[in-house]
């Protein structure tokens, strides 16, 4: 097993592990230097960014939105672990020189044609439909997925089974049995 | 600190994305034709190694556990709903951004659109507040507390039944 940083991939299993601790590891570290556990999510970030931005815009509006006031826009922890996430995926594509340039997934290609514009959109479409339900659902696969199941929590279970369902459903239905 | 910790545990996060190879579209969507399995090990390893981790320093009192409500029609609405936007894009949040970095442009009006998405959230919470939020609220509820089991003999199960699901993906070679 190549564990080399400059190696393109990694076992699956044995990063996922990895993930597992390092999991674990933020919570004790959180708990212990700043006194609140911080267990791995991502989506609540996207909703103080887009409070930030529509802030600049009418911050009389953001101000009066009781779930801008529940969520309380700032440049938080997780949003912090967000930009990480860029930062630390540019630095593993880099040394493992397996960034690559794509502006149409093979998949969708196959399904909707080469058009540039036309993935766009439903890259767009999807992330507005995602985001929308994983508030409401309280949380994302790695809120739900990784921190909720990981604390045994009912809540994370349930929401990974229908994310997972929500998923299959749609994809079967949108690219066909035959999309590989 | 807090801020500075946030970027250190998201720069190892998103550079163990990238390594799993679990950043891409085909992968993501490749689970969900159910021809590619590398999202599921790569997640199902993560949970069983931090269950572990999280219970026994929850034990020791070393952390405590932070659950979220068992909003049981939210959850399964939301949960519906995010499945049918993540067929569409191809990304989850997290993973959008991990694979804008590896050079995935199309990842960015994935961005746009949760951005979009979050926007619209806020303006529908109202409503949300008085329906799919408090239909079948359950509150904080851990599997241990609902089956009155040790947690230990629950992540036991887990742990059983995930061995078995890898030994499975193995043999069918997805």
């Amino acid at each position: 097993m190549n564990l080399s940083l400059f190696s393109s991939n990694w076992n699956p299993y044995l990063a996922g592990a990895l993930v597992g601790i390092l999991a674990v590891l933020s919570v004790v570290v959180t708990t212990l230097l700043i006194d609140k556990p911080k267990y791995l999510g991502a989506s609540t970030s996207f909703v103080r960014a887009s409070g930030l931005v529509e802030q600049s815009v009418s911050p009389e509006h953001v101000s009066e939105n009781t779930y801008f006031q529940k969520t309380k826009i700032k440049i938080d922890w997780q949003m912090m672990f967000v930009v990480g996430i860029f930062g630390g995926a540019f630095l593993a594509s880099q040394l493992g020189r397996s960034a690559k340039m794509e502006t149409v997934p093979p998949i969708w290609e196959k399904r909707f044609g080469a058009s540039p514009v036309r993935r766009a959109v439903g890259a767009f479409i999807g992330g507005v439909i995602l985001l929308f339900g994983a508030r409401l659902a309280g949380g994302c696969p790695s809120g739900h997925g990784l921190s909720g199941n990981m604390q045994l929590a009912v809540s994370g279970l349930l929401a990974l089974v229908f994310f997972m369902a929500g998923g299959i459903l749609a994809a079967h239905l949108i690219y066909g049995k035959g999309g590989k | 600190m807090e801020q500075v910790i946030g970027l250190i545990v998201g720069l190892f996060f998103g550079f163990l994305l990238q390594k799993g190879e679990v950043l891409r579209f085909e992968r993501q969507v490749g689970f969900m034709l159910l021809n590619d399995m590398t999202i599921i090990k790569f997640m199902m390893s993560a949970v069983l190694v931090g269950m572990v981790g999280i219970y026994a320093c929850n034990a020791i009192g070393l952390i405590s556990l932070s659950i979220k409500a068992t909003n049981v029609a939210a959850i399964v609405v939301g949960g519906l709903l995010f499945g049918i936007g993540w067929a569409i894009a191809g990304y989850c949040p997290g993973t959008s951004v991990g694979a804008l970095a590896e050079g995935r442009i199309h990842a960015f009006w994935a961005i746009l659109g949760m951005l979009t998405g979050a926007a619209l959230y806020a303006e529908a919470y109202p409503l949300m507040k008085q329906t799919l939020l408090v239909w079948g609220n359950f509150g904080k509820l851990t599997l241990p507390q609902v089956f009155v089991l040790s947690p230990w003999l629950v992540i036991i199960t887990f742990i059983i039944i995930g061995l078995a699901l890898f030994a499975w993906f193995e043999k069918k070679g997805i």
